[in-house]
């Protein structure tokens, strides 16, 4: 068996960002496990800009940020292999990969598990109707586009107002497709206003809230769909149908994160997350296994999962010089109007930053964390949107060591 | 009158209002003279919504063909902003070009794209 005393699962921006970081920390003996053949992850089919301004305080295109990070994970040696699909992370940290020269394993002291999340599909959406082809995810269609250059569409129909839906919405429009509609069963839009904008109102695509795909038509291939509009409760109402024809169904209806591994290696997930609880270390419930990134919970922005990576790998190296790390008793509760919180657990020592989304929109609230009914954090806000992660610093001098924290909007 | 922009600078997308005063009889069209502009959480929105009112420009983000490399494409944008109307004339020119491979990231693969000042630049590395 090898050995390493970091494992990365995955070479995309959060598996890269952690590997330099830890490199930076002292931590020299890593290495990133890649299942494709090249090291960037899904950035390399995001061609459009808008990247890095957090991060970078610049805007870059996907390729482009991903390079700052790969280009420095070449400059500083940072070994890592590619072509490689982990199979299994076990308990004690084993992890074992189909590698190009056969299967090999590795005994780590941590595993950083930095998978990413895959597309819903039509699939988990159980739409009624045919099956031709013709239907596929906003991501699917920006990889035949991007990468292998095929034009998959001509009449286009976008379900769900996800971000990738309305990038994918303009960048079919560039490429002398014509995209009709996107409808959004919610409604509200989940994707970012600024998208809405520049990806949908700039080319006069219409974005029609409370409606959905009834039925999808065709034989070998997609003729068209039935929409309907649908009720407080999302349920389709009778009479409201109306038909498209089209020859591509896209669809943009969430994330979720790729949690395989994780689940085989003991790790218990949140329901809500669909990612690993975690604690302020990003360690999950098995000591020595790190998660961060989209993997964990899925982000709007590229660079927080860097950056959430990044301070994830400066407790990594923390655990791997001192084989432990603060013990976080303390659990984050919220209250109705939030859907969930990362990280979920905290020892009431260490300043943090608390990620978060509302569950529906708010308007003129104040997000407010307390602790044994003391308020320790506030932020103000105009407009709270499920389709915006909220971050909210925690400081350590307001923590008690005792008692569980209290998020709420109100 | 009193219009509402989605700022699409950065991720926040601020809504920002621009109070504008009426048109006047025999002024040319689009000629409007901006009384304030409010809510922009930084400068930037200001000039974004500024910008809008007088020539709203935008990015593109593209790919151009590639010949023997290990893909047959290689995403390109420019250096900065157009204004929207030549969006798609922009595609045009863009479209007739083709490379050899290797590209490597921030080539330029168009200089002064339409005669607009801006380069269409490659952004990533093909080998």
């Amino acid at each position: 068996m090898e050995r390493a005393d970091v494992i990365i699962v995955g070479g995309g921006p959060a598996g890269l960002a952690a590997a330099v970081e830890l490199y930076q920390k002292g931590v020299r003996d890593i290495l990133i496990i890649e299942r494709e053949a090249h090291l960037g992850g899904i950035l390399k089919q995001c061609i459009h800009d808008g990247f890095g301004l957090a991060r970078f305080k610049t805007t870059l295109s996907g390729p482009e940020y991903a390079d700052r990070f790969i280009s420095q994970v070449e400059e500083l040696g940072i070994p890592y292999i590619t072509g490689a699909t982990v199979l299994q992370v076990t308990e004690d940290k084993q992890v074992t990969a189909a590698a190009r020269d056969g299967l090999r394993t590795w005994q780590a002291k941590a595993v950083i598990l930095t998978m990413g999340c895959r597309e819903r599909t039509r699939g988990a959406l159980a739409i009624p109707g045919e099956r031709p082809t013709g239907v596929f995810t906003a991501g699917v269609a920006q990889a035949y586009i991007n990468l292998y250059n095929r034009m998959p569409a001509r009449e286009v129909v976008i379900l769900g107002s996800g971000d990738i839906g309305m990038i994918m919405a303009r960048r079919l429009t560039l490429e002398g497709a014509h995209v009709q509609a996107v409808f959004e069963i919610q409604p509200y839009p989940s994707g970012l206003p600024r998208n809405i904008e520049q990806c949908l109102n700039d080319y006069g695509i219409p974005l029609y809230l409370s409606h959905t795909v009834t039925a999808v038509h065709g034989g070998s291939r997609l003729t068209g769909v039935t929409v309907s509009e649908v009720d407080g409760n999302m349920k389709p109402i009778p009479g409201t149908e109306k038909e498209y024809a089209c020859d591509t169904l896209i669809l943009s209806v969430g994330l979720i994160p790729e949690n395989e591994l994780s689940l085989d290696a003991g790790v218990t997930l949140d329901g809500r997350t669909k990612g690993a609880l975690v604690d302020e270390n990003f360690q999950t419930d098995v000591e020595g296994i790190f998660a961060a990134g989209n993997v964990l919970h899925v982000h709007d922005l590229v660079d927080f999962v860097s950056m959430e990576a990044e301070v994830l790998a400066d407790k990594a190296a923390e655990y791997v010089r001192n084989g432990c790390l603060t013990p976080c008793p303390l659990a984050i509760h919220t209250d109705r109007n939030i859907n969930h919180t990362v990280p979920q657990r905290v020892s009431g020592k260490q300043s943090f930053r608390l990620s978060m989304r509302v569950n529906r929109p708010l308007s003129d609230c104040r997000i407010v964390v307390r602790q044994n009914g003391v308020e320790i954090a506030s932020r103000k806000m105009k407009k709270a949107i499920p389709a915006e992660m909220i971050q909210i610093p925690v400081s350590a001098g307001k923590l008690a060591q005792q008692g569980d924290l209290e998020v709420s909007a109100e | 009158m009193i219009r509402e922009f989605t700022c699409i600078v950065c991720p926040n997308g601020c809504t920002v209002r621009a109070e504008l005063e009426e048109e006047r009889q025999g002024a040319a069209a689009g000629e409007q003279t901006i009384i304030k502009i409010g809510g922009a959480g930084c400068p930037r929105g200001e000039e974004y919504v500024r910008q809008e009112l007088t020539d709203p420009k935008r990015n593109i983000a593209t790919s151009v063909l590639v010949k023997g490399g290990e893909l047959p494409l290689v995403s390109v944008r420019l250096t900065a902003p157009i204004p929207k109307r030549y969006i798609f004339d922009a595609m045009e020119q863009i479209k007739k070009v083709s490379l050899q491979a290797p590209v490597k990231s921030g080539a330029v693969v168009i200089e002064n794209l339409l005669g607009l000042g801006v380069d269409v630049i490659a952004t990533k590395n093909i080998a």
